[in-house]
């Protein structure tokens, strides 16, 4: 007897305390399937994943409402070993294998096959002797059913990444009586043509019976793999359409939707047009997780230009590259002037200030009071806010409090006063810091990365305000970098998209939805039209 | 192009193995100064060998299953040392006195290093600064014990066992006391031949254990001739005088390096079973370990509590090797002086093998034979020679550690592909990296 769906997740709701990360969420997938999950960050696709796979983190904040069914049976997955058992598998975005061993092993790893000996005998199963012929052999096998040729006894370490994943998929395959394996983004890491051998493999797989859920941000792949489709946005369920009924188009947008009104008010503008502040070619940078590989793109003064994409993607890199706070290379000008990337100071002098994304690694010094906090870079940078008395350098403490006190009054920062410590205030007001010692540079160009990160709504509004304050009032030309696509189309005057460390377009804050969702999964959408006028 | 890759090579070598080479030109050095014959130099270092190559193995799971050097071992001499001094107030002598503390050593040595493991699970990454701090805290105790308890709380009534006119256990405990002539030499005596001897009998072990896995077609022939010709050749090279000459004044305990041996084959196996492929998978990377479904903290407590017992078993045979031991300060250079020693033999703090051991521990202790004349040669004092000793071991410690940090800056900086799936450490990539961390 073989059930109609393989896995059910039916109204399933989760919170983190007070915030609920999924609301209502369900997801069926039919035995031999292949199951598109899509959807932004922060949409709830790793939560829900989470929760099919009894992660700790799941269990340890109170469980979740709604329940499961694998093979119409309501089921409690315990433990991602548990999950393992039920016959759900995962394949790993990052690559869980390890180096030293040979594909043989990683494919057996913690499931091999032994023989008992002496020992084994008396002191338990632990010390039987592995069978590596027999493990070689199971190993060859699954290789083979995933298309792949290459030595069961070559090692990890060294190897193509794409055939890391393949590597990867047999070990799931290996398994016996995996009914459900989820794909977690499989083709990030792969060039095009493994990336379409991969899908071939995911139908074979498909077709032996073994449903799949395809968690993606291409769209296009999408199309091209999958049977149906859930859309979840916000943490809540978008819409779940077959695949043959429904376009890339309406994915796009269904992917991104309307999330409200714009979230601050200003006044509509021309978007500025004249002398170049920032020219950008070709710029690589090696920050882990957010590579930037060949960008350009220009900043006209006066402007506020957008970054977006989805995380990973490489769009925090374009500041930190340009910081030269990661590794990165490029050509690039500032106001006509070449700027040499190596150096962090060597930005900085030149007047490009930046508000970091990571706001208690670098952005913030804790244990230290506001007002140092804002005159830090300054101080190291510039000399400034200080007093020179023979061989000994000190801080020039009356200065300090005055811009301190300055800064506390223009940009509204709440606290007791410039001494209070920076990690005892709020987010939002944490942020204000971080822009005050931006400020406090002089800086003629200003980065601002993921501004409104963690912190609540009426605090991203004052903030997103600064930001336009400052923009308006004082001609900063300011590239700013979210996640949040609603913020950059309430603030910025053009947003850049990128995708794969690569700049996909430039869109106006008022592009369609389906624009942006094609762009994000990394089709430019002036050139989708024409290809879908042409069907 | 040959001869560039050649020379690349030979300097990629080099590099891995710098302190190694360091060492051999040292001895090399201390050697020609030293004014010591080749038969008396290969005599102590057969001494040497005999005591220290246990202790020495002892570290080599540890360091597979990722945790670095186990420094903590000198608590597992500890245990050791407590196991003897029962063993010596009970008057049990002999062999069956070195079974007896071998036997008290296991529950004791595998509680504390079961104490070690829960400590060090609880500090990943700082394994090895940890394992060193708790030998320190931990030689408290043991003071404590000798001092108050020993003597005192719990009487001892062997004669000289206990300081006359004071409390707690003597500064020295002399191990030839007791029934046998007490447990001194209770190993080594047991079987004790000139170097000709040994010699023999070795190869025709190894020559007869080689047919027998050739019959059973086990091993390939090219291997199995190889090993045959190269003992035959060792016992030729024996005939020639002046070769057998330099090993005239060994005196070599059979029995004792049949217990190396023993514990150099335990090595291999373990890591051919399932428990070894998780101290490896454990070693390699704990997120992925664990991801498979491996306890990981549970391993990591399995290589620590043999670890330590090990530890303590190669205690016992140091000290019946040296017949006695300073009660208060035998074991503290153990962790220090092993871990150096394995170092030595081109180890680093994340892979070791038997053969590095071994090699580390015959260049460390060769380098403590010559270095005491040559610096009496150079200097005029033997004491520099010593002060050199303490100072090298530290050194070679701190070289691998740097060489360690740097070749993993070295490595990151080739970045081949994917070098971030290959990082032990979770990084930041996507969101959905949750899972499984």
């Amino acid at each position: 007897m073989s059930a109609e769906y393989v896995l059910q997740m039916k109204n399933i709701t989760k919170r983190y305390g007070e915030n609920t990360v999924l609301s209502d969420v369900s997801l069926s997938v039919r035995p031999g399937e292949i199951h598109a999950l899509l959807g932004e960050n922060g949409a709830g696709k790793s939560t829900l994943m989470n929760v099919l796979f009894g992660m700790p983190v799941i269990h340890s904040t109170g469980g979740f409402e709604g329940e499961v069914l694998l093979n119409d049976e309501v089921t409690h997955v315990m433990s991602p070993h548990d999950a393992m058992l039920k016959g759900i598998g995962m394949v790993h975005q990052e690559f869980m294998l390890l180096p030293g061993f040979t594909v043989a092993e990683n494919i057996k790893l913690n499931r091999e096959i032994t023989h008992p000996n002496l020992f084994s005998r008396i002191f338990g199963k632990n010390l039987e002797t592995l069978d590596s012929k027999a493990m070689a052999s199971d190993a060859r096998k699954a290789l083979d059913s995933v298309g792949m040729n290459i030595d069961e006894y070559t090692r990890v370490h060294g190897m193509p990444v794409g055939y890391m994943q393949f590597v990867e998929i047999a070990r799931e395959i290996d398994k016996t009586g995996v009914k459900l394996l989820v794909f977690d983004e499989p083709t990030a890491v792969l060039t095009e043509s493994e990336a379409t051998q991969l899908i071939s493999v995911m139908k074979q797989i498909a077709q032996s019976g073994i449903a799949i859920i395809f968690i993606t941000h291409r769209l296009d792949e999408v199309m091209a793999a999958s049977d149906a489709i859930t859309i979840l946005r916000d943490g809540k369920l978008a819409a779940t359409r077959r695949t043959a009924d429904t376009t890339i188009t309406e994915l796009a947008e269904l992917m991104i939707g309307r999330k409200g009104e714009a979230m601050v008010e200003h006044d509509d503008r021309p978007a500025p047009t004249g002398n170049i502040a920032l020219k950008v070619r070709d710029l690589h940078v090696d920050m882990a997780g957010e590579e930037v590989h060949g960008v350009d793109f220009d900043v006209y003064e006066g402007e506020i230009l957008g970054i977006g994409g989805l995380a990973g993607q490489g769009k925090l890199g374009i500041p930190n590259g340009i910081m030269s706070l990661y590794g990165s290379e490029g050509s690039v000008e500032l106001f006509g002037e070449t700027l040499k990337l190596g150096s962090a100071g060597d930005a900085l002098r030149a007047g490009i200030a930046m508000v970091s994304e990571d706001r208690k690694g670098v952005g913030l010094l804790l244990d230290q009071s506001i007002e140092d906090n804002i005159v830090f870079n300054a101080m190291q940078i510039k000399n400034e806010y200080l007093h020179k008395i023979g061989p000994f350098t000190l801080k020039d403490a009356k200065a300090i409090r005055e811009v301190g006190e300055q800064m506390i009054q223009d940009l509204d920062i709440r606290c007791f006063g410039p001494t209070q410590h920076a990690g005892t205030l709020s987010g939002g007001n944490q942020q204000k810091v971080c822009i005050a010692r931006a400020l406090v540079m002089n800086p003629r160009f200003l980065f601002v990365s993921e501004p409104t990160r963690g912190i609540d709504i009426g605090a991203k509004k004052l903030v997103l305000e600064t930001l336009i304050k400052l923009n308006r009032e004082h001609g900063m030309t300011i590239v700013m970098v979210s996640s949040e696509l609603q913020e950059l189309r309430s603030v910025a005057d053009r947003i850049a998209i990128v995708s794969e460390g690569k700049l996909v377009d430039i869109l106006k804050p008022d592009a369609s939805d389906a624009d942006f969702g094609l762009a994000m999964s990394g089709i430019k959408p002036s050139e989708h039209a024409e290809k879908g006028d042409g069907e | 192009m040959d001869k560039q890759k050649r020379e690349f090579d030979l300097r990629s070598f080099a590099r891995n193995n710098a302190v190694t080479i360091m060492f051999v030109v040292l001895c090399a050095i201390c050697m020609a100064f030293s004014g010591q014959s080749i038969a008396y130099v290969i005599y102590e270092l057969f001494g040497r060998l005999s005591r220290n190559a246990f202790i020495v193995l002892a570290l080599i799971i540890p360091i597979v299953a990722g945790m670095g050097i186990n420094f903590a071992i000198t608590i597992g001499a500890m245990a050791a040392q407590i196991s003897v001094l029962w063993v010596i107030e009970w008057g049990v002598g002999g062999v069956p006195g070195f079974l007896l503390a071998m036997a008290m050593t296991v529950p004791t040595a595998a509680f504390f290093g079961f104490l070690i493991g829960k400590l060090l699970n609880k500090m990943k990454g700082q394994e090895m600064i940890g394992g060193l701090i708790l030998g320190y805290f931990a030689n408290g105790l043991y003071q404590l014990l000798f001092l108050f308890i020993f003597g005192n709380l719990i009487p001892l009534k062997t004669p000289g066992l206990v300081i006359k006119g004071s409390t707690g256990v003597a500064n020295t405990i002399d191990l030839t006391s007791g029934a046998g002539g007490g447990i001194k030499y209770a190993l080594d005596g047991i079987w004790r031949t000139d170097f000709g001897t040994a010699l023999y009998v070795v190869c025709a072990l190894i020559a007869v254990i080689v047919i027998v896995l050739l019959a059973l077609r086990k091993l390939n022939v090219r291997k199995g001739g190889i090993t045959l010709a190269v003992l035959a050749a060792c016992c030729l090279l024996y005939q020639i005088p002046a070769v057998a000459g330099l090993f005239s004044m060994v005196k070599v305990p059979v029995v004792t390096f049949g217990v190396v041996a023993l514990l150099c084959l335990f090595n291999v196996a373990i890591m051919k079973t399932r428990l070894g492929q998780q101290f490896r998978a454990v070693g390699q990377n704990r997120v992925v370990a664990n991801a498979s479904g491996i306890n990981v903290d549970h391993v990591r407590l399995i290589a620590i509590v043999i670890s330590t017992v090990l530890a303590g078993w190669g205690q016992l045979i140091f000290v019946q090797n040296m017949g006695a031991f300073q009660t208060y300060g035998a074991h503290e250079q153990v962790g220090l002086y092993a871990g150096a020693a394995i170092l030595v033999g081109g180890a680093s703090i994340r892979k070791a093998t038997n053969k590095q051991a071994i090699l580390g521990c015959i260049l460390f202790h060769l380098l403590f034979i010559v270095a005491p004349p040559a610096a009496k040669f150079l200097f005029g004092d033997a004491a520099i020679g010593e002060y050199f000793r303490v100072f090298i071991s530290y050194g070679v410690i701190a070289m691998a550690l740097v060489m360690h940090a740097w070749s993993g800056v070295q490595k990151k900086k080739k970045a081949y592909p994917g070098p971030e799936a290959l990082d032990p450490t979770p990084g930041t990539r996507k969101g959905a990296r949750v899972f499984f961390v």
